[in-house]
């Protein structure tokens, strides 16, 4: 269990939902529906929008919630499975374009969907240990999936931006942390693969299910909570059902994983897709409650969390738009134009 | 010929067995299946497996496995005969000891087809079919059995829903078996919601893709007479084309027949001498063909069987006693070694709550390919 010498919490946070949605119907119409839709619709980047940019406008989102001067952030951390360039850095892009360069570190993460997650735990422990006051940590994804491929149904754009500083001064508090990785291969791109691979059913359980819960009972174990004790839980979702089962199997009520269950709307956005599922509890919870978080990235591993709310959330909240906000804005295209937006078509 | 016994068994619960190995599921069957016997260096080991060459990258099973688990030295060899592959290791071994040259022997059917992505296994799968006029065609096996049940449906006016016994059987009885796969009872309405893979044949008449193995120790009944747990009274194997067009008639299994019709003069009884039937139900048409051509039912006739209770334990001729193909798992080159001893667990009072009561005479049949080997074997209680 991780917990560090000086309490670090959330002093702003931010979401960034692309407005495009492509139904997952349209994906059946085109690939074929063998086994049910795994989710209802999920949002796609416009031509001009891609890790960096949506990893700015959460950033600017976080920000504007905590208040603090963009030159007092120390790190800037970006997580993702798809950053814009291979070799050279997301997040110095992002880091300028808000104003916290250049005396800071920065970096970007990749661990498929947990990239997010490890950048947080990173930036518990730079602000724990007090070599720095405040850290900017994103997950965000224009998340791939081969045409025709299962994973095309749900492979969503969006993310979320957390800005850690002392606990004092945080809208929600991380209590303890505690990570569980293992060397699984069950999904993966090679370097210069344009789209990732797959074990099927290997995913489920060896993958999801063996690291979210081994994270999250190894928590609560050393920590001696029980699910009765959150008002919330955040899971990674790829699907809707991934998340359910979890909950379920650990004992988490239906309720307590609704607030932040955004992936039959929005898909899965991948480094983004528990972090954005944090931004929708924390746009609705109250100062007290609890917040179990697990996230999962294939490779694979799981982090999970436990906050408190503190009572700064009522008034930091509404400083930007909420994580609900976002999905409102909506604008539903078809699978010609989703080809487009997101450079289906390899025309050399 | 001297009369062979089997005197010991042992097998692996069937699934998506991640953590072993093929060597290690080997292990696993044959371990249990030597102490049962209480016999520690068999004279030989015949391997029964299909799919190790292209799914784990590894021939040479005999050798590898006799190594594996002690047995370094003893004579060893795989045979091979598609999904038929396990009653055909069984046969060589039967022969083996009927014949005086050895007294006993280990037979270990063991597959390994999870570890790799499906398509891949469905194309390993497909390598038992004809490559140059059914594969080349794009067939995989679900698509060829498709056929043959569409044309069912077709002939004998049969609707879609009436298969559905078949699959519940099945599953009723894997629940009961520690070592299914499957161990959940589905509903007709299961049946009717499954997906589709090739249309009419959905999820619930397909038997899963899995691993798996099983074991038995043979052995001379004159020199292992106290140890016996059952009599093998008949083996026989008979083929037929690889390719179902080239056959008589597609809806009759000519090598069923004949496979069975041998085995049935062997051991001198009729098929309605026989208490219970492991079916070879890779796809529940299968299951309703084979009963047709082994006897049980005449043309057209074999899914009533099953739609009127007949197959369930307690019935006429109950079949799939353990969960069969669909609920127990159909670990290709281990499901003929899991279908005999399933068999001697019924022979000898130990299927628990699928007991079939009374029997002494049991049959089990292992197809290859869509019914280009079929191997029967007919067992009989001490």
């Amino acid at each position: 269990m991780l917990k560090p010498d000086r309490e670090v919490g959330i002093v702003g946070y931010g979401a960034y939902v692309p407005r495009f949605r492509l139904p997952a119907s349209e994906v059946a119409r085109v690939w074929g529906d063998t086994g049910g839709l795994p989710i209802k619709e999920k949002a796609v980047a416009g031509l001009d929008e891609d890790t960096v940019t949506m990893s700015i406008e959460a950033a600017r989102n976080a920000l504007a919630r905590a208040a603090i001067a963009p030159e007092e952030i120390r790190a800037v951390w970006v997580g993702s499975e798809s950053h814009p360039y291979a070799v050279k850095p997301s997040s110095t892009i992002v880091a300028e374009a808000i104003g916290a360069a250049p005396h800071i570190q920065a970096a970007d993460l990749e661990f498929a969907c947990k990239a997010g997650s490890e950048a947080i735990v990173m930036g518990i422990g730079l602000v724990g240990s007090g070599m720095g006051r405040y850290v900017l940590s994103i997950g965000m994804d224009t998340a791939q999936g081969r045409p025709g491929d299962a994973l095309e149904f749900t492979a969503a754009s969006g993310g979320a931006a957390f800005l850690l500083g002392p606990g004092a001064e945080s809208l929600a508090v991380y209590e303890a942390s505690l990570s569980h990785v293992t060397d699984t291969p069950d999904f993966w791109r090679r370097a210069y693969a344009h789209y990732p691979s797959h074990g099927h059913r290997f995913t489920g359980e060896p993958a999801y299910f063996e690291h979210t819960l081994s994270a999250a009972k190894g928590l609560m174990e050393e920590m001696g909570t029980q699910p009765g004790d959150y008002d919330y839980a955040v899971f990674h979702q790829p699907n809707t059902k991934f998340p359910q089962r979890a909950a379920q199997m650990l004992g988490f009520k239906p309720e307590q994983i609704k607030a932040g269950l955004l992936v039959p709307v929005i898909g899965n956005t991948y480094a983004g897709s528990s972090l954005i599922g944090l931004t929708a509890v924390l746009d609705e919870a109250r100062p007290g409650q609890r917040i179990f978080m697990v996230s999962f990235g294939s490779g694979a591993g799981s982090d999970a969390f436990s906050l408190r709310v503190t009572d700064k959330i009522a008034e930091r909240r509404d400083r930007a738009p909420l994580t609900k906000d976002y999905i409102a804005r909506c604008k539903y295209v078809d699978y010609a134009t989703y080809a487009r937006y997101r450079h289906k078509l390899q025309m050399k | 010929m001297r009369d062979v016994v089997i005197i010991g068994t042992g097998q692996t619960p069937v699934g998506e067995l991640w953590e072993k190995s093929l060597r290690h599921l080997a292990h696993d069957a044959i371990m249990p299946a030597l102490a049962d016997a209480g016999v520690e260096r068999p004279d030989a080991l015949y391997v029964g497996n299909m799919l190790s060459g292209q799914l784990v990258g590894q021939e040479h099973l005999g050798a590898l496995i006799a190594d594996f688990v002690g047995l370094r030295g003893i004579e060893a060899m795989k045979v091979e005969a598609a999904c038929g592959s396990g009653a055909a290791a069984l046969r060589v071994g039967l022969m083996a000891v009927a014949s005086g040259m050895h007294d006993v022997v280990l037979v270990c059917g063991v597959e390994k087809m999870t570890d790799t992505l499906g398509d891949f296994t469905t194309s390993a799968l497909a390598t038992a079919a004809d490559q140059e006029y059914e594969v080349s065609q794009g067939v995989s096996f679900v698509a060829l059995n498709a056929l043959l049940m569409r044309r069912y449906m077709y002939e004998y006016k049969v609707p879609k829903e009436d298969f559905a016994a078949f699959t519940i059987n099945a599953h009723r009885n894997g629940a009961n078996n520690p070592y299914a796969m499957f161990r959940s009872p589905i509903t007709q309405k299961a049946y009717a919601q499954a997906s589709m893979i090739a249309d009419p044949i959905n999820l619930m008449d397909s038997s899963p893709v899995c691993d798996g193995a099983a074991c038995v120790v043979l052995a001379s009944a004159d020199l292992f007479r106290s140890r016996a747990k059952a009599r093998i009274l008949a083996s026989a194997v008979a083929t037929d084309s690889l390719a179902v067009h080239d056959r008589r008639n597609p809806l009759v299994l000519d090598a069923v027949a004949e496979s069975s019709h041998r085995a049935y003069v062997q051991a001198q009884i009729t098929p309605a001498d026989i208490h219970f039937f492991e079916v070879h139900d890779a796809f529940s048409i299968m299951a309703a063909l084979s009963l047709e051509a082994a006897g049980f039912a005449p043309c057209g006739a074999g899914v009533r069987l099953a739609s009127e209770g007949e197959i369930a334990i307690g019935g006429r001729l109950p079949i799939a006693t353990m969960g069969g193909l669909k609920a127990r798992g159909h670990p290709v080159g281990a499901t003929g070694i899991y279908q005999v001893v399933e068999a001697v667990q019924q022979l000898t009072g130990n299927a628990g709550a699928n007991q079939v009561q009374g029997c002494s005479i049991g049959m089990t049949q292992n197809i290859g390919g869509s019914g280009a080997t079929v191997i029967t074997h007919i067992l009989g209680a001490i």
